[in-house]
């Protein structure tokens, strides 16, 4: 079966880094409502998991990285002051991302922002100077495992993922970001950012062809 | 006389490697596609690396967060369970902060 699941868990996230030092799942939901109660070091953890997600989010619809930092400040002192009316119909991390993303649109919409919606882009997914005239590889890829020290090759895989996701412009970092970071199905992504699943999947494939590429060039970097 | 689709280059199998993963091809396309993974080992190297790259995208896992904007966070927590303490929360301001 072809398809990839993203590796986070609906509503239960993994703590610990990919070290592999500590790994302790804590449900969302439990988090919600030690905050409900007022306690300090939920919160913080909560903003720890989802604040850099929310960020990217927003930025998808307002001009500056300052404002969608400040979109989703509002949206956590949204989600503390509103927490009873979460009803568990959807996931806390679709509640939160909907949040965001509704007092994000409304304004990008008084900065008369246009929201960079480009599924048309074109370009090959892999330079055409990799392929002969006949389209096979001149250069041909390795898999990543083969391509370095299988002991650091996760650590070192994540870390060049997150530095390749982080540097994709939009909209294909907030769509990457939802489906394979958050791991939002292709649906959810589609009626989050209001696009169509086509359109998402245009997104996602070009996203996922840039990250490639840039893990490829660090990694080729490393070992070569 | 039924024509038989040319079979795929390298540089058009990689372009179907996205909806492939997806589950997104249709059967006739993912026949073709994976006729050519068979035969090719590059291309199989090519899709091992989007998966591998889709498979540590979902174990990322949090951002360190600068520090001022984590404590600047914190201290409008703290400023809200201040002002409301025990009582009633008051409702969320305005509309845009409720999902629909």
């Amino acid at each position: 079966m072809p398809h990839c699941s993203p590796a986070r868990a609906e509503g239960v996230t993994t703590l610990g880094r990919s070290s592999g030092a500590s790994v302790v799942r804590v449900d969302d939901l439990e988090l919600l409502a030690a905050i409900g109660a007022g306690d300090e070091a939920a919160f913080t953890e909560l903003v720890r998991r989802y604040h850099p997600s929310l960020v990217k989010v927003a930025r998808y619809y307002v001009g500056s990285d300052a404002t969608a930092n400040d979109v989703a400040q509002e949206t956590w002192m949204a989600v503390v002051r509103g927490i009873d009316r979460f009803e568990g119909r959807s996931s806390f991390k679709t509640w939160l991302l909907r949040i965001c993303v509704n007092r994000a649109r409304s304004i990008g919409t008084r900065e008369h922002r246009q929201v960079p919606i480009d599924p048309t882009e074109q370009g090959p997914s892999v330079p055409a100077n990799r392929f002969d005239e006949g389209g096979a590889w001149t250069d041909p890829p390795t898999p990543f495992s083969d391509s370095i020290d299988e002991a650091v090759s996760n650590a070192e895989l994540v870390a060049a993922v997150r530095g390749a996701i982080s540097a994709l412009g939009d909209p294909q970092q907030s769509v990457v970001t939802l489906r394979d970071v958050e791991g939002l199905s292709t649906q959810e992504v589609a009626e989050l950012l209001g696009l169509s699943v086509a359109n998402v999947r245009v997104i996602l494939h070009r996203g996922r062809a840039k990250v490639r590429e840039l893990v490829e060039h660090q990694m080729r970097g490393v070992d070569r | 006389m039924k024509l038989l689709p040319s079979p795929l280059v390298c540089r058009e199998a990689v372009e179907l490697v996205a909806d492939y993963v997806e589950g997104a091809l249709s059967p006739r396309a993912t026949r073709r596609l994976e006729k050519h993974l068979a035969k090719c080992p590059h291309c199989s190297a090519y899709l091992s690396q989007i998966s591998s790259t889709i498979a540590a995208s979902g174990t990322v896992g949090p951002e360190d967060l600068e520090p001022e904007v984590l404590s600047g966070l914190v201290d409008l927590f703290r400023s809200y369970q201040a002002d409301t303490g025990d009582s009633v929360r008051d409702p969320l301001d305005g509309g845009s902060a409720s999902p629909s």
